[in-house]
């Protein structure tokens, strides 16, 4: 847009002058910012489920229902704060605290932007990168922190002296641990790729060629099992079985009220924003698109958008499909996932070595791609399995197995040659009939 | 080093702060006036039956256990990946040993059944 002369520029890093500021500056940034998504992306999921079931939803409060969560927000500010009898007060107490904590400090480390150029009264100019902090290890960063939230629902189940709280936070608890393996492994492939652990240099990898370069097409089958292991992590619907209405009331947190409350749903709303954050980041290009280079002004708003995005795919998954049943979640977890997160993994690896000890991209290419089609192959068969019924075998008529390929391609063997021998007996008859019809009658 | 985890620090030191003060807003707002009905734990409407800290199954313990032997195995993948195109075929084929044993680890605990859930 406009150039600065290169001697003015000061760069904000990590050891600059600038940094206490920027980092209270940026940290109430991603707080209010955070407080604010986690408000309308309240009202985002009753006004788009209502719109997908053909309702109207929420939009009495203000111009659309704009000002339901500002609503919602009085209401629980005033609400009574009960504390269960037999409760253990001090953890019933902390639980949602920590809970909500770490929900935000996993945003920490992901950059929302490109570095800015900031004038200051000084006559100088400063680059401020948009991330809080560029930490070298930003994935394990991410990784210990969404860990923590763990401890605030098992917390608050076991606090709550409620048998309800007691039964959302172990099952709770022991989903959080099984999705956790198969998320760490996947989240291996951008690392691997880039040989590090920081936020800006995955995101930066991702911008080379622009749009392919995006780490979903270089291992989709890792973006679809880190997509679906942070749908676990965070208790969304398919995955909602800590809080399923029907059989546990409201999960883990039946007895808390008020503000305590509050605090759980923000901490879940919150979750939803970070985990979207964490997927665009690391395989959906972060703030990089079109334009971004030339304007770096856009890039926050290129990464808003994709995270909305990212949401409403959460929303949909919601009004789309049942809850998953709670051995099949566990089954889904050990026995299809976390094998597959390796073999993703494995791949990348030997497409890795294989392409840079040849020093050629197309092999690593190649390998890639070879290997994303065979995985997806053996997912659709995996997830096609026949279940075990008790009635033993019984002949179904349903068209999958070894036996009904084999004897289609036995048919098929059998029927080409008799389908082309009558294609050809009836063309011969026709010309036979054309040339009788033609031949001059006796 | 440590530099780079200050802003962190801060961002930590505003979330805690928000949070312990949110934790006590509705105790100053709010009504409080507790009865013995009121702080009855809810058991959708009747008179709790026991305690709620009761056994629960060996399941639960079981997959906590599983989890902490393949979670180092995750802790022991992130160095490598980092590492990996630095030292090439030799670190991929230590790592293919690694992983060899944890499948067999892993295959022992499904034929075992630990990952069943009836």
């Amino acid at each position: 847009m406009f150039n600065v002369d290169p001697n003015l520029i000061i760069e904000c890093g990590a050891s600059g002058g600038c940094n206490t500021l920027r980092a209270i500056v940026i940290s109430l940034g991603i707080f209010i910012t955070l407080l604010t998504g986690f408000a309308y992306t309240t009202l985002l999921e009753r006004r788009f489920i209502a719109w997908m079931q053909a309702r109207v939803g929420p939009n009495r409060a203000g111009p659309g229902g704009l000002l339901f969560p500002i609503a919602d927000a009085i209401k629980l500010f005033f609400k009574e704060d009960v504390t269960p009898s037999g409760a253990d007060r001090v953890v019933y107490l902390l639980a949602p605290a920590l809970k909500v904590i770490p929900s935000i400090m996993v945003v920490a480390v992901i950059p929302l932007g490109p570095p800015l150029l900031i004038p200051w009264f000084d006559g100088l100019w400063y680059r401020v990168p948009m991330a809080l902090t560029d930490v070298n290890v930003g994935v394990l960063f991410m990784l210990a922190w969404l860990s923590l939230g763990t401890y605030g629902i098992v917390l608050a189940g076991w606090a709550s002296n409620n048998k309800y709280s007691m039964l959302g936070g172990l099952r709770a608890s022991a989903q959080m641990l099984s999705y956790e393996l198969s998320m760490g492994t996947a989240m291996a492939v951008p690392i691997l790729i880039t040989s590090s652990m920081s936020m800006q240099t995955i995101i930066d990898a991702q911008n080379n060629p622009q749009l392919l370069g995006w780490f979903v097409f270089h291992n989709p089958v890792a973006a679809l099992i880190l997509g679906i292991a942070l749908l676990a992590e965070v208790n969304r619907s398919p995955f909602d079985l800590p809080e399923a209405e029907q059989e546990l009331t409201a999960g883990y947190h039946t007895e808390y009220s008020g503000m305590k409350f509050a605090l759980f749903f923000m901490a879940e709303y919150i979750s939803m924003i970070a985990v979207s954050m964490i997927f665009v980041a690391l395989f959906l290009g972060g703030y990089h698109f079109f334009l971004v280079d030339q304007i770096p002004l856009l890039g926050p708003i290129v990464f808003l958008v994709k995270v909305v995005l990212c949401l409403m795919g959460m929303l949909w998954l919601r009004a789309t499909l049942p809850r998953i049943r709670y051995d099949r979640l566990m089954s889904l977890g050990w026995k299809v996932l976390f094998p597959l997160a390796l073999v993703a993994v494995a791949w990348t690896a030997v497409a890795l070595v294989v392409g840079d000890s040849l020093g050629s991209n197309a092999v690593y290419v190649v390998i890639m791609v070879g290997a994303s089609a065979v995985t997806f192959g053996a997912l659709f068969s995996l997830l096609n399995r026949k279940e075990a019924s008790d009635e033993g075998d019984v002949v179904t008529l349903q068209k999958r197995g070894f036996g009904y390929a084999l004897m289609s391609i036995l048919g098929g063997l059998v029927a080409i040659p008799v389908g082309i021998f009558s294609f050809m007996g009836g063309q011969v008859k026709n010309v036979q009939s054309v040339i009788r019809d033609e031949s001059p009658k006796p | 080093m440590l530099d780079q985890f200050a802003p962190v620090a801060v961002l930590l030191v505003i979330t805690t702060v928000v949070a312990i003060i949110v934790l006590f807003i509705s105790r100053t707002l709010g009504p409080f006036q507790p009865t013995s009905r009121k702080l009855e734990p809810y058991e959708s409407g009747m008179v709790p039956i026991g305690p709620a800290r009761r056994r629960f199954p060996i399941k639960f313990y079981l997959i906590a256990v599983l989890f902490i032997l393949f979670d180092i195995e995750v802790m022991f993948f992130l160095p490598f990946a980092v590492a990996l195109r630095e030292l090439g075929l030799l670190a991929l084929l230590a790592m293919t040993v690694f992983i060899v044993f944890l499948e067999i680890g892993h295959y022992y605990a499904w034929r075992k059944g630990a990952l069943e859930w009836e």
